[in-house]
C-alpha cells in the first residue's frame, strides 16, 4: 500500500516537471527581443533560396521521340540532361530533372514538377535531324500579368517575357561559343503550362563549312553545347542576382 | 404431201426472219456508230472549271527556319472551302517534291477537308473554343467577319511528317500563314487529324489549341 502511494507522488511529481519545462519551452520564444524594424531582411539560407534550374530531358519510355541517326531523340536529350546537370551542380545551382533514366513522362507531368520547384529557369530538351545548329524557342503565347492562379494550358503567358530574356541570355553563350542558334517561338506542350521562365533547347545537326555534318548524338558536340548553356545559366543567374 | 396451210405458215415464218435479221443488221450498225461518234467526242483539251488565280503560298525552308512568299497561278475554285482545300495541298505538293526545302511526305491527299465557320462574336475577341461542334452550323455567305478555318488532316501525313519543334512549327506556321494570305477573313485555325483532335503534330507541335493565323497565339486562345 506504502509502495502505491510512493509510486502515485513520483508520477505526479513527474508531469508537474514535465509540465513546467513545456511551459518554459512554450514561453521561451515569447521573451525574445523582437528584431528592430529597421533591420535589414534575412534571406535565410535554406534549400528554397537556391538558384534552382529544371532540366526537362524530352520524351522517353515509349515515346522515342525524332530518330537521330540510328538512336532516338529520348537517349539524346537524357544525355545532354546528364552532361548539363553536372556542370550546373559544380557551378552551385540546385538542379532538379524531370527524368532520370528512360521512363515515360507526359507533358503535364513534366509541368509539375517545374512548376513545384519554384525554379528561376526551365530548359526542355530536345534533338532532331532537321535544321542545323541549336533551335531556341520560347512559347507563342502572347505576354499577360501573372496571375496567382493562371489557367493550366497558358501558366507559360505571366513568364514569356522572361522566358524571352532567357532565350536572348542562352543565344549570346551560344553564339559565343560558335554554335549556329536559330531563335523562334512555338506552341508546345508542357512548356506553355510552366510558371518559370522557360525555354525549348532543339539540338540539331551541326553543317560546317568544310567538314564532316555533326550528329546530334555526338557527344563532343553535346558536351560543346552543355558547356554553353551552363555558362548561359551562369550568366542569368548573376543578372537575376542583380538588384 | 404438204398440205397449203403448213406452206403458207413457213413462207411467212421465213419472212419474218428475214425481217428481223435485216433490223438485228441495223440496230448493230447504229449502236457502232454510236460507239465511233462518242469516242471523236472525246475532249481533247482539259475543261476549264474555275479561272486561274494568283495565290500566295508561304513556303518553310528548314536550313534558316523562314517562310518565304511564293506565288502561282492556279485555278482556284469560287467555294473558299474549296479554294482553301486546294491551296493547302497545292502547299503540301511543293513539301512532298523530291527537292523540297522543308520535306515532308503526304501531298494534296493530306489535306482531307477544310471547314470555314463565322467566329461567334463573343469569341471574336476571346477565342476560347475548343469544339470544332460550331462545325455542324452553317457559315453564313453574306458574312464579312473573321472566320475560324478548321483544317482536317489525315493521320497518314501526321504519321509521316518528321519529327522536331522547328519542322513540326514551320509546318503548322506555314499553314496558317498560307490559308491568311489567300483568304484575309480567316483569323483563327484549328487542326484535326481523322476528323478527331490530336495534341501534337509529330510530338511537339500542339494540336489542341487555335492558331491565330497571322501571329502567336493568344493565352485564351488555348483549350482550358
Amino acid at each position: 500500500m506504502r509502495s502505491t502511494n510512493r509510486s502515485h507522488a513520483r508520477r505526479t511529481a513527474l508531469q508537474a516537471a514535465a509540465f513546467l519545462v513545456a511551459a518554459t519551452a512554450l514561453l521561451a520564444p515569447a521573451q525574445q527581443p523582437a528584431p528592430a524594424p529597421s533591420a535589414p531582411p534575412v534571406v535565410p539560407s535554406s534549400p528554397t533560396s537556391r538558384f534552382v534550374v529544371v532540366l526537362d530531358a524530352a520524351h522517353g519510355g515509349d515515346d522515342s521521340g525524332a530518330r537521330i541517326d540510328s538512336g532516338s531523340e529520348k537517349d539524346v536529350a537524357l544525355a545532354l540532361s546528364v552532361k548539363l546537370r553536372s556542370l550546373l551542380a559544380a557551378r552551385g545551382f540546385q538542379v532538379i530533372t524531370t527524368r532520370e533514366s528512360d521512363a515515360t513522362l507526359d507533358a503535364v507531368h513534366r509541368a509539375e514538377i517545374a512548376n513545384r520547384s519554384g525554379a528561376q529557369a526551365c530548359l526542355s530538351l530536345h534533338a532532331t535531324e532537321s535544321g542545323s545548329g541549336i533551335h531556341l524557342f520560347a512559347s507563342s503565347l502572347t505576354p499577360a500579368a501573372p496571375t496567382r492562379i493562371p489557367a493550366w494550358k497558358t501558366a507559360q503567358g505571366g513568364f514569356v517575357t522572361r522566358s524571352l530574356a532567357l532565350a536572348g541570355v542562352v543565344n549570346s553563350a551560344l553564339q559565343h561559343a560558335n554554335i549556329p542558334v536559330t531563335v523562334g517561338r512555338t506552341a508546345l506542350p508542357g512548356v506553355d503550362s510552366m510558371t518559370c521562365p522557360a525555354i525549348a533547347v532543339e539540338i540539331a545537326p551541326l553543317h560546317p563549312a568544310n567538314a564532316a555534318i555533326t550528329s546530334p548524338a555526338d557527344p563532343a558536340y553535346q558536351s560543346q553545347i552543355a558547356e554553353a548553356l551552363a555558362a548561359a545559366l551562369l550568366e542569368w543567374k548573376t543578372e537575376a542576382r542583380q538588384p | 404431201m404438204i398440205r397449203r396451210y403448213q406452206t403458207v405458215l413457213f413462207v411467212i415464218l421465213f419472212a419474218a426472219s428475214v425481217v428481223m435479221g435485216v433490223v438485228l443488221w441495223q440496230l448493230r450498225e447504229r449502236a457502232h456508230q454510236r460507239l465511233i461518234t462518242g469516242q471523236n467526242s472525246t475532249p481533247t483539251q482539259a475543261p476549264e472549271v474555275a479561272p486561274a488565280e494568283k495565290a500566295t503560298f508561304l513556303v518553310a525552308n528548314d536550313a534558316d527556319s523562314s517562310l518565304l512568299g511564293q506565288e502561282q497561278i492556279l485555278p482556284l475554285p469560287q467555294d473558299p472551302g474549296a479554294r482553301a482545300r486546294l491551296i493547302l495541298g497545292k502547299l503540301l505538293d511543293i513539301y512532298a517534291a523530291s527537292n523540297a526545302l522543308h520535306p515532308v511526305p503526304g501531298g494534296a491527299a493530306s489535306i482531307e477537308e477544310v471547314f470555314l465557320l463565322p467566329v461567334p462574336s463573343s469569341e471574336t475577341s476571346r477565342p476560347t473554343s475548343s469544339r470544332p461542334a460550331s462545325a455542324s452550323r452553317p457559315p453564313t455567305e453574306d458574312s464579312t467577319g473573321p472566320q475560324l478555318a478548321v483544317v482536317n488532316l489525315s493521320s497518314a501525313f501526321v504519321a509521316g511528317h518528321p519529327a522536331g519543334i522547328e519542322t513540326e512549327s514551320l509546318t503548322v506556321l506555314s499553314l496558317c500563314g498560307t490559308l491568311h494570305a489567300n483568304l484575309p477573313r480567316v483569323a483563327q485555325v484549328r487542326f484535326l487529324v481523322d476528323g478527331q483532335p490530336r495534341a501534337t503534330l509529330a510530338g511537339h507541335a500542339d494540336l489542341t489549341r487555335t492558331y491565330l493565323a497571322a501571329g502567336a497565339v493568344s493565352p485564351e486562345g488555348a483549350q482550358q
